[in-house]
């Protein structure tokens, strides 16, 4: 079993998935702030277009351009979100799950017509639908690190002005800062972020990696600052530990068991946590319910003397 | 002495963690016009929730008629906020306004003409009869609020309670409305509002309950509205009290 | 047309109408993205219907499908009371479920029968192959009579209880203050959602059914405001995405259920860009009138 983990591909690999669940932990804080949680499933989703595109266009497999590809088609969705939310009556939800399953239908399209052109799965594109980590080579590697460290660098140096961008937005216009740049970049970590983990953990399951650790981490703390750390500790965890279990078997998919661990490592946190977990809160609604007694008690004592 | 339509027992309620409600006990009278009057957080809808079993109490009974919820249903009718609905629904006002009804239709029958024609009606009496073919988004605040009434009147209970009812419409709409009321009360039919202009309270309600997550003091408006009880339910909040108390009537002075 | 692309365009445009007539109510209770956790989650419903009965019929699917569906629910509803934010909520249990999903696939029951690409993409092409005989009727591909069967539950309980649905849909309050049981009525919708997704799952498979959910119901929203109206002109569009999907992936030769979600949003297009009362250019049109007049 360990023999695995002497592989020195396997340990690349098992590095990159880890800085990325990092990335992604980190990043996923800004988005639950930000309230957008499923936001990162619609683009991930709209990411997919661009990977097919990128690939008929090259006619090989770059993740590099891939990755630019996903951007582009991830970004489009994004806008398509933002323009049917403001100009007509339909919901933000609405126009997620559309843009979320039009784009993916499209990606189909064009992945069913590349399968056949390219001769059965040879491209190896499937494995961006569930996340086949194993598939990477030492380039892809490469390019996935140095962008998750991009990441993780930019939420970090600007910690400050993400913090009052994302809880009081028209206060931090107050001080200077311009809204219109914080949203760009703000979106555009966030879709580099999944991108950069499509190859791994695959389209579907991406957001589970943004959204999972960031609410796990608020159950242990009420900063901002140590609910990232949390966060992106638990997201490198998931990632490290998830690729690790799913090397032990042969073609095992990548993606599923990084969710599962992460969702394993949130209902660690759900029950134990020490802000909030069930544990806690049970405990305080035991008190809660005394003190009502005491205020009725009291009340009633007061109306005997009147 | 007219019979106790609403009996309420040391009730409590809470939303997750924090206890918005304790210990309320009050009795309402037939044929009373109940101003709710209280800061705000003092827990003013989740009282008119609770009551009505949309929220869960923790302790505490409520009574209607002497009865409990369930067997009497029919008989109260209720009005939310506006804002608690999305106004972009796809229907028109005689359409809200027949929504009153549906609890007396019953299960697996349409609306008859009948039915609209009664709603119609309502529509007329706040003098909504143009607008009944309209898209409800394309109403102004004033003009939904008014469905809103038209539906509770379609209701024929004979205990309302109205959650904010006043709140940001014109003035037209709030004679309207205060007319309606009254007419209601004279009907002997009782009616609880919340209320949130401290100003009109003395004009439009012979009841009040000052609430501040417990009842501060209920009774007759005359008597109670006093603004020793005011700045008591606002927690001396004094700043404010003494913009407002310029307007406070005093009896007892 | 042959004999084949007509079960084919039949069993799509079941889909395209049940879906679009449940997924009115489910934009206007603003519940897409539960529409789309479920689509997720009830993957794991299938796989444990056949581990459990190592058979794949109907009737087991359909099971498994509700029980998934009422689980999702369930748990985003109890995360939610927890105070976690309702879509993170959605987010934690639908990839959590998923991901359960495709792992069992993928380690116990690969080898049968069940194949996650296939239910993740569907394969309508092969639907006309797997017949049974019905009384009456005659030979009949299965998915298309379980899909049959779905639109007939969905349209019954739509129509009985038609004014139920508007009422809790527009404003839950008064429902239940007026004796009409809210919550019963949100598992009951859920349970169809469930079914009906499923019923499609092979012939659009998971994802692509959000689209023939939502989509065709966010169009109908923009031309109409009617509820009954909207109503036929989801069903309408649903049918009209579906076999639009149909010719386009015919004449590209690709995924038919890939071409259908993407036939969705061109149907939505063109309402965004022509409604005559939410379209975007009659709203740029009104937008120039009123500069006009006042500058």
């Amino acid at each position: 079993m360990f023999t695995i983990l002497l592989n020195s591909n396997t340990q690349w690999v098992l590095f990159s998935t880890m800085i990325f669940g990092i990335a992604a932990g980190t990043m996923g804080c800004l988005a639950y702030w930000k309230r957008q949680s499923l936001m990162s499933d619609a683009l991930a989703h709209a990411a997919l277009p661009g990977v097919v595109i990128a690939f008929l266009l090259l006619g090989e497999k770059n993740l590099f351009v891939m990755i630019i590809g996903a951007s582009i088609s991830a970004l489009i969705g994004a806008s398509f979100i933002q323009w049917i939310r403001s100009s007509t009556r339909i919901s933000a939800d609405t126009a997620m799950g559309m843009v979320l399953s039009i784009f993916f239908g499209l990606g189909i399209m064009l992945l069913t017509v590349v399968n056949r052109t390219s001769g059965g799965n040879q491209s190896g594109l499937d494995s961006f639908i569930f996340g086949q980590a194993a598939s990477m080579v030492r380039s892809d590697v490469t390019t996935m690190l140095i962008l998750a460290l991009a990441v993780i660098l930019i939420v970090f140096i600007a910690f400050k002005e993400w913090k009052i961008y994302l809880f009081d937005p028209e206060f931090a216009k107050g001080l200077g800062l311009s809204l219109k740049w914080m949203n760009g970049l703000y979106t555009t970590i966030l879709v580099t972020t999944i991108v950069i983990g499509i190859q791994a953990v695959g389209v579907i399951l991406i957001a589970a990696l943004l959204i999972i650790p960031s609410v796990s981490a608020r159950y242990w703390t009420q900063s901002f600052q140590r609910m990232i750390i949390i966060s992106a500790l638990f997201g490198g965890a998931a990632g490290a530990l998830g690729t690790f279990i799913s090397a032990l078997g042969r073609g095992w998919p990548t993606g599923p068991f990084i969710v599962i661990v992460a969702s394993a490592l949130f209902f660690l946190s759900l029950f134990f946590g020490k802000e909030k977990g069930i544990l806690v809160k049970y405990l305080q609604l035991k008190m809660q319910k005394r003190l009502v007694n005491i205020h009725t008690s009291k009340a009633l004592r007061t109306k005997g003397v009147e | 002495m007219a019979e106790a339509v609403l009996q309420v027992e040391n009730l409590s309620a809470s939303y997750r963690k924090n206890t918005v409600l304790f210990d309320v006990n009050f009795v309402v009278q037939a044929g009373s016009l109940v101003g709710i009057v209280g800061p705000n957080g003092a827990g003013k809808s989740t009282l008119l929730k609770t009551i009505l079993n949309l929220h869960p109490s923790l302790t505490g009974s409520v009574k209607f008629f002497g009865l409990p919820f369930n067997k009497v249903q029919k008989r109260i009718g209720y009005v939310p906020q506006r804002g608690s609905v999305d106004w972009d629904f796809p229907t028109n006002a005689l359409d809200v306004v027949t929504m009153g009804l549906y609890g007396q239709i019953g299960w697996l029958k349409r609306p008859s003409r009948l039915h609209k024609q009664k709603a119609f009606e309502a529509l007329e009496k706040l003098g909504m009869a143009d607008y009944a073919d309209r898209q409800i988004s394309q109403l102004s605040g004033g003009q939904q609020q008014r469905v809103f009434l038209a539906r509770a009147l379609v209701q024929n209970a004979d205990l309302y309670f109205m959650d904010e009812p006043l709140a940001g419409v014109d003035a037209a709409t709030e004679r309207a409305i205060m007319t309606l009321l009254k007419e209601l009360k004279a009907l002997g039919k009782t009616v609880m509002v919340v209320h949130h202009d401290l100003q009109t309270v003395e004009d439009y309600f012979d009841h009040v309950l000052l609430l501040n997550r417990t009842v501060i003091q209920y009774g007759k408006t005359k008597q109670i509205f006093t603004r020793e009880n005011i700045s008591r339910t606002y927690g001396g909040d004094l700043r404010w009290l003494r913009e407002e108390s310029l307007h406070v009537h005093n009896p007892i002075k | 047309m042959t004999y084949h692309a007509m079960w084919i365009i039949v069993t799509a445009s079941l889909v395209g109408l049940s879906c679009g007539l449940i997924g009115v109510f489910l934009i206007l209770r603003k519940m897409a993205m539960m529409a789309d956790a479920i689509s997720h989650t009830v993957l794991l419903g299938i796989v444990i219907a056949f581990i459990i009965t190592r058979e794949l019929s109907g009737t087991h699917m359909l099971i498994g499908a509700i029980f998934a569906g009422l689980l999702t629910a369930f748990l985003v509803q109890w995360l939610h009371s927890l105070d976690v934010q309702q879509d993170a909520a959605i987010g934690i249990v639908f990839t959590t479920m998923f991901a359960i999903g495709v792992i069992l696939i993928a380690t116990s029951v690969g080898n049968a029968h069940l194949d996650v690409q296939h239910a993740l993409m569907g394969e309508i092409t092969f639907i006309p192959w797997n017949k049974i005989s019905l009384p009456l009727i005659g030979e009949v591909p299965k998915a298309t009579a379980l899909l049959a069967l779905v639109l007939f539950v969905v349209l019954f309980v739509l129509v009985a209880f038609y004014k139920e649905w508007k009422i809790t849909s527009f404003d839950p309050a008064l429902a239940a203050s007026l004796g009409i049981p809210v919550l019963l009525m949100h598992y009951v919708f859920l349970c169809l959602v469930s079914i009906t997704t499923v019923a499609s799952f092979d012939a659009v498979g998971a994802i692509m059914v959000v689209a023939m959910l939502i989509t065709p119901a966010a169009s109908a929203y923009l031309w109409t405001d009617r509820l009954s109206i909207m109503l036929v002109l989801s069903g309408l569009f649903g049918v009209i995405s579906a076999v639009a999907g149909y010719y386009i992936a015919a004449w590209v030769d690709t995924s038919i259920s890939g071409s259908m979600a993407f036939a969705t949003g061109l149907v939505f297009f063109i309402s965004f860009l022509f409604s005559p009362k939410h379209g975007w250019i009659a709203r740029y049109l009104r937008l120039h009138k009123t500069v006009k007049k006042t500058g």
